[in-house]
């Protein structure tokens, strides 16, 4: 594998297991009816339940426990029709209870798996341990005040789902493609919206580095990386980091650690490791969870068509390449739009056109495909007139430019431009013959043995019909006539 | 199981109470007993059964997906020793 990196005393490998937070796409928090919408006002979204009062009690966002079972089914994981929430306890300010409800020996999901697509086209398979629900804590800001720390609420008691996967991952790159094939997933349900700028989906790293074949090493916890660049900067750093202590003879520590964005580094961020005692216990505010067999059931089958099945229907059923169906199924308004544009038509031209020139033009333009000029069924509407050889591959892009700027449908760009590739033999003709007339010298070449100077004649051709001669029968008609001559 | 002096004191520091180092062993006694009772258990062959969290008879009740609750920053803030712009104002924390 080239996933191994050189040290000084010869090739190491990096162990990565991930922790992600994925925040519920709830309207209110896990287990109160406090507004989970990010960028309120500071403590205007806190019930008296989230700010830890006394005598207040928890009651279950039944939308929450929905979004959890329909992401286990997604994971390819098994459903605990029985979980427990616990206390996990520890003292910060922005955790007014003194403990965070969370699930720990009986998580709501257990073991599952997730494919990733490697660069060099083999598919691998990732699991995951578990998915269990929990409160998010509040927000401090230590930047306000030189001796003051400032605490907002509104994120305390907002649901999220902790997904851990095994350390099956061996380098930055598949760490990313698993995060953004689980991004990919839980939009698709609809479970999380996946915004890693508002933290809605935050990521916490295991990294260790053993020699090939060796028992896995000492691991670290880099804590909240926010994007998927920052992901990939993290893991190289801390691999690099912890060879180089090995190599001089050191000793790795397990300890949590920061990843700083501006410098690039990840710093040690608790010393006391023996802070780290939780003392889980069940809540004694909370009843075990049940869920009923056949709700269950029937969320599993109210599942949209997930990625990686529709992936392997694009290639099947439109010819596409791996690649090219990624690309497409990455987002599930993309993959939609994309069936509009190719139903009933050439499927693999279709995606090229999706991809190369509208996400193109998209990206360029810094639009969402939401906002797209070109609507789906106008895009398909020029991928007819292609393939019915109305206009060139080539023209078509100048229509495509039209469409794009005015908003019109293809038909009515090619009417209104009288753009219509010329497919009448005789007119074709006729402007071949004109073409001879007036390069005798290109001709003389060409009956020299010089082939290469038909390309020229073809290209008078198809400038002196404004681009709408077709291009093939212009070539055809060409040659039978110097032949013939 | 009997508690030690050392047990007593990362308990204390965990739950973040400051306990005179005079009352620790007396503490350590009286953790001792209240485990050495609980300990009286252990002679029930629990083999095969789960463990149980509650005794309540009864289904864990559900809320709608719905916001019925906040939008009084005012009250929260009433009792804090410190607050300002709504927030908490507290002795800065970094870890």
């Amino acid at each position: 594998m080239s996933n191994l990196i050189s040290g000084n005393t010869g090739k190491w490998e990096i162990v990565i297991g991930l922790e992600v937070h994925a925040q519920v796409s709830s309207k209110a928090k896990l287990f109160s009816g406090a507004s989970a919408t990010f960028g309120g006002d500071p403590n205007s979204q806190v019930s008296f339940v989230d700010a830890g009062f006394p005598g207040m009690l928890p009651v279950i966002n039944q939308y929450c426990v929905e979004q959890a079972v329909k992401t286990g089914f997604g994971l390819n994981a098994q459903i605990n029709l029985a979980s427990v929430f616990d206390r996990k306890n520890y003292f910060y300010a922005d955790l007014p209870n003194g403990y965070q409800i969370s699930q720990y020996k009986q998580p709501i999901v257990g073991e599952g798996f997730l494919l990733i697509d490697l660069p060099d086209g083999t598919t691998k398979r990732v699991g995951i341990e578990r998915l269990h629900l929990e409160q998010d804590a509040g927000k401090s800001m230590h930047d306000q005040h030189p001796s003051k720390s400032y605490i907002d609420l509104n994120r305390a008691g907002v649901a999220l789902m902790e997904i851990v996967s095994r350390p099956d991952l061996r380098s930055a790159e598949e760490a990313t493609l698993y995060v953004k094939k689980l991004r990919s997933i839980l939009r698709y349900i609809g479970s999380c919206d996946g915004n890693m700028e508002e933290g809605s989906l935050r990521c916490d790293a295991n990294v260790s580095v053993r020699k090939p074949g060796r028992e896995l090493g000492t691991r670290c916890e880099i804590k909240n990386v926010n994007s998927v660049r920052f992901l990939y900067a993290a893991i190289e750093y801390e691999a690099r980091r912890q060879i180089e202590i090995i190599e001089d003879g050191g000793k790795i520590h397990q300890e949590t650690r920061l990843f700083d964005s501006v410098k690039g580094e990840t710093r040690s961020m608790r010393s006391k490791e023996d802070a780290h005692d939780y003392r889980y216990f069940p809540d004694p505010d909370l009843l075990p969870l049940e869920l009923d067999a056949a709700w269950v059931k029937s969320l599993g089958e109210s599942l949209p068509e997930l990625p990686d099945a529709k992936k392997a229907r694009f290639i099947s059923e439109y010819g596409l390449t791996p690649y090219d169906a990624d690309v497409l199924v990455m987002e599930q308004e993309r993959a939609a739009f994309y069936e509009t544009v190719a139903k009933g038509r050439d499927g693999k031209l279709a995606a090229n056109w999706v991809i190369t020139e509208l996400l193109g033009r998209l990206n360029k333009d810094g639009k969402d495909l939401a906002d797209s000029p070109v609507s789906a069924e106008n895009l398909g509407g020029l991928i007819a007139r292609i393939s019915d050889k109305t206009i060139s591959n080539t023209l078509a892009k100048t229509v495509f430019g039209h469409m794009w700027d005015e908003g019109k449908t293809a038909d009515a760009v090619i009417e209104e431009k009288g753009m219509k590739q010329v497919t009448d033999t005789g007119a074709i003709e006729k402007l071949v013959e004109e073409a001879i007339a007036a390069n005798p010298a290109v001709i003389a070449e060409f009956k020299a043995g010089k082939e290469r100077a038909l390309g020229f004649i073809v290209g008078q051709v198809m400038k002196k019909s404004a681009g709408k001669a077709n291009p093939g029968m212009v070539n055809e008609i060409l040659v039978k006539k110097l032949k013939s001559a | 199981m009997s508690i030690t002096v050392e047990d007593v004191s990362k308990i204390a520091n965990l739950a973040r109470i400051d306990v005179p180092e005079a009352e620790k062993p007396h503490l350590a006694g009286q953790l001792s007993g209240m485990l050495k009772f609980v300990e009286q258990l252990n002679e029930v062959n629990t083999e095969g059964v789960q463990p149980m969290t509650t005794a309540a008879q009864m289904k864990l009740p559900r809320r709608a997906d719905a916001v019925t609750d906040g939008g009084y920053a005012g009250d929260l803030l009433a009792n804090a020793p410190e607050a300002t712009g709504n927030f908490f104002v507290v002795p800065k924390v970094i870890e």
